[in-house]
């Protein structure tokens, strides 16, 4: 059978004993490639022409946001998986997901607003981009509060997927929103990068940096699906047996 | 329930499919209306509930001329703000009433089980809704508008604009209700879960809005507000139906 091992992903044994022995493979190569990525971003990459080394915050601030998006659509995916075919690992892995992707999200604000002190001269702008990043915060935190409202935790699996799902549906319209509203409140005076012409010393380390940084969330990811998986098999017997190993 | 290694058996919930079969005599439309022509039947023999939003959005925007200055010179630029965040939290404060009853005393678990559809059935109701609070707030809404300093030109644009919105708000929020109806104390959670999803309705509603104020031609961002209303219309029923049913279960 060629899908066997797609079924058995759907078994929380197998998928517990899968995360721990794959957490080491995507632990260390995050772990080098942030270190690469950092020091690429923050020594080996030249000054920006406008912006001096103030620019170098994007090495944190860039792969964060991506991040964030990132992990809510894969949140929002696994929880889908778990609504319609009824998969308690998807619930699972959408459940360890949200905390880790509203850190991201926090991260990618506070970076924006400590890069843009020096460049626009204030913490907080309501540029779009950031406006849709706290807006996307919100719906994490709709998400966790959604979630943690119940006792029973299918009843919270399958009632924050069809959040996670409608959330889905909803973040593009209101990022498209938000880039509208502020093209007709604000006049065009930020200060945008350069970004057309980023040399390569400079992207590279940016690249290294969002692939360090999916990794770690897949190694972060798996650590806390593990958790999720000891929780709600709690009274498993197989349970006993993989902590005594 | 640890049976680990094999997946839950696919429960299919026995109605929902196949429903005119089993009762030829009542389509899903029909149902729908009955559920509408009841729901505004109830509302109406508690007519101080249906006051309430209203007041609410009433003293909403009483409050910004007191905390910002009298002066409609000051408060015309941010009339359509105003209006729009009073009738978002108005639409809010309804919300929670939108199921609250109907779960409480098991007629919402009488419409899963009846073996009609369960998305009309909660259409027709969030319908009901809105008529009972959206229609209202939009009719109120340039009494508001007036008192902020918009001209009467503006009148059409700001009932348009607030009816078409608050359509929308009504079927986002009905998901949200939904999806909080076995959760006690629910008020601050519906808002959190309700209010980020609104936030593109405020967007277009507002820019129309204030357009109308202007005098200007409001007719993109109405167009917009409309395709979100759309939208909701054609998914949100969905949602909400599958929400009600996980908190049934």
């Amino acid at each position: 059978m060629a899908w066997t091992w797609f079924h058995r992903l759907a078994s929380p044994p197998h998928v517990y004993r899968l995360s721990a022995r794959l957490t080491p493979w995507l632990a260390w190569p995050a772990a080098l490639l942030i270190v690469a990525g950092l020091i690429g971003g923050l020594w080996l990459a030249p000054p920006d022409y406008q912006q001096g080394d103030g620019y170098r915050i994007i090495y944190v601030h860039a792969p964060s946001a991506w991040m964030s998006l990132f992990v809510y659509t894969t949140m929002a995916v696994a929880a889908g998986i778990g609504l319609i075919w009824r998969m308690k690992v998807a619930h699972a892995v959408a459940a360890a997901s949200a905390p880790v992707g509203a850190s991201f999200t926090f991260a990618a604000l506070v970076t924006g607003s400590l890069w843009g002190k020096p460049m626009w001269g204030t913490y907080w702008q309501w540029d779009p981009r950031l406006t849709s990043e706290l807006i996307l915060l919100f719906l994490y935190l709709g998400y966790m509060g959604l979630r943690s409202a119940f006792d029973d935790v299918q009843r919270a699996d399958r009632a924050s997927a069809v959040l996670a799902v409608v959330g889905l549906v909803n973040v593009p319209i209101i990022h498209y929103s938000v880039v509208w509203w502020n093209s007709l409140h604000q006049a065009p005076s930020l200060m945008y990068l350069g970004k057309p012409t980023m040399p390569p010393s400079m992207y590279v380390p940016l690249l290294i940096m969002l692939v360090g940084f999916t990794l770690f969330y897949g190694a972060v990811l798996l650590v806390r699906l593990r958790g999720e998986v000891l929780s709600r098999e709690r009274a498993a017997s197989w349970i006993r047996e993989a902590v005594r190993a | 329930m640890t049976d680990s290694g094999t997946m839950m058996p696919p429960v299919r919930p026995a109605f929902d499919s196949a429903s005119d079969a089993t009762h030829p005599a009542v389509t899903a439309l029909a149902a729908a209306r009955l559920v509408l022509a009841r729901d505004l039947k109830l509302a109406f023999r508690k007519r101080s509930q249906l006051v309430q939003p209203l007041a609410f959005f009433a003293i909403v925007t009483t409050l910004f001329p007191l905390g910002v200055s009298p002066e409609l010179s000051r408060l015309r630029p941010m009339a359509a703000g105003v209006l729009w965040a009073a009738a978002l939290l108005a639409s809010l404060l309804a919300l929670e009433m939108l199921f609250r009853d109907d779960a409480q005393d098991g007629t919402l678990e009488q419409y899963a089980l009846s073996g009609g559809s369960l998305t009309w059935l909660l259409a027709a109701k969030t319908a009901a809704h809105w008529l009972l609070t959206g229609l209202p707030l939009a009719l109120m809404a340039p009494l508001a508008g007036i008192a902020l300093g918009a001209p009467n030109g503006a009148v059409p644009g700001i009932v348009v604009s607030v009816a078409v919105g608050t359509v929308a708000l009504s079927l986002i929020g009905s998901i949200g209700a939904a999806l909080t109806l076995g959760i006690r104390r629910s008020g601050a959670l519906l808002s959190l879960l309700t209010l980020p999803l609104d936030i593109p309705v405020l967007i277009f509603g507002a820019r129309a809005t204030e357009l109308a104020i202007g005098g200007e031609a409001y007719g993109v961002p109405l167009q917009l507000l409309a395709a979100v209303a759309v939208l909701g219309l054609t998914l949100a029923p969905l949602a909400a139906a599958a929400a009600v049913r996980i908190n049934l279960e």
